[in-house]
């Protein structure tokens, strides 16, 4: 027996889709951290199955890994919310979930008919390899990446010294 | 063929929009620091679908894979600032709630 492919994609795209909302909705920020990682990680097999394997595995190392990791450093670094502002939140709930229904009817809305349904474009297998295309062609990319990161890394230090100094006092 | 590549695109289009409707949400409606680090992740995530979906339709996949490579850098860069900065806030004003940012407002 085979099973249709398009199957596959259906059941893959919805569990991505609702861990995404659980990442969202979720009561406990650990367990939204946990759900986030469990959408990259099926992203990571869409991005596998759409001939993608380089990127997938670039999305499984740092996006299913190191965010995880950083945001439950973050959440272990910053407090539980006191039993007051959770209970204050719980009252709004359903008034603030209502509008997810209606952003969510939107998009639908947008996907059926906002969208172009039929796009011509040409099936060409691509004859660069990625090798090539992102050592030589996008070459910028890359430098622009260097500076990226080593402003990030200037970031967190700048802002780590604050914290500390802070503490010291 | 083209028509079968037109309807996967849309498709997937569906599922694209509802995770940016879920990303969205998130940013509009939370009230905690670190959830919106979690929307924008979601928001990032449903580009990434779409970027790569786009890369397989034209057959340019080496392509989208360089730019989602350049994406997930940019992207790690911005979450890992973004947790500093939520760290330095919240040492600063011993709560995550954002309606405690409000000190410049006039």
């Amino acid at each position: 027996m085979k099973i249709d492919p398009m199957i596959i994609y259906l059941i893959l795209l919805a569990l991505m889709v609702i861990t995404a909302l659980m990442a969202v909705i979720a009561r406990t920020l650990l367990k939204a951290a946990i759900a986030l990682a469990v959408a990259s990680a099926i992203l990571t097999i869409i991005m596998f199955k759409l001939n993608s394997p380089l990127a997938a595995v670039f999305e499984l190392s740092v996006c299913a890994g190191l965010i995880t990791v950083l945001f439950v450093s973050v959440i272990s670094l910053t407090n539980r919310m006191t039993h007051a502002e959770i209970m204050e939140l719980t009252k709004t709930r359903l008034k603030r979930y209502l509008f997810l229904i209606v952003i969510v009817i939107a998009g639908i809305f947008f996907a059926m008919f906002g969208m172009p349904a039929h796009i011509n474009a040409p099936i060409v297998p691509s004859e660069n390899s990625i090798k090539f295309i992102l050592w030589n062609v996008r070459m910028t990319d890359l430098l622009a990446q260097i500076i990226i990161l080593l402003t990030g890394v200037f970031g967190v230090v700048v802002l780590l010294k604050e914290v500390l100094s802070k503490n010291d006092e | 063929m083209m028509s079968d590549f037109s309807g996967f695109f849309g498709f997937f289009n569906i599922f694209i929009i509802l995770l940016f409707a879920i990303g969205f949400y998130c940013l509009i409606v939370t009230k905690n620091l670190i959830r919106v680090l979690i929307g924008l992740e979601v928001l990032t995530k449903a580009v990434t679908l779409l970027i790569i979906l786009a890369g397989y339709v034209t057959g340019k996949t080496a392509t989208a894979q360089t730019l989602v490579i350049t994406l997930i850098v940019v992207e790690v860069v911005v979450m890992a600032v973004g947790a500093g900065l939520i760290i330095s806030v919240f040492n600063k004003n011993n709560s995550l709630d954002v309606r405690n940012l409000r000190n410049l407002k006039g």
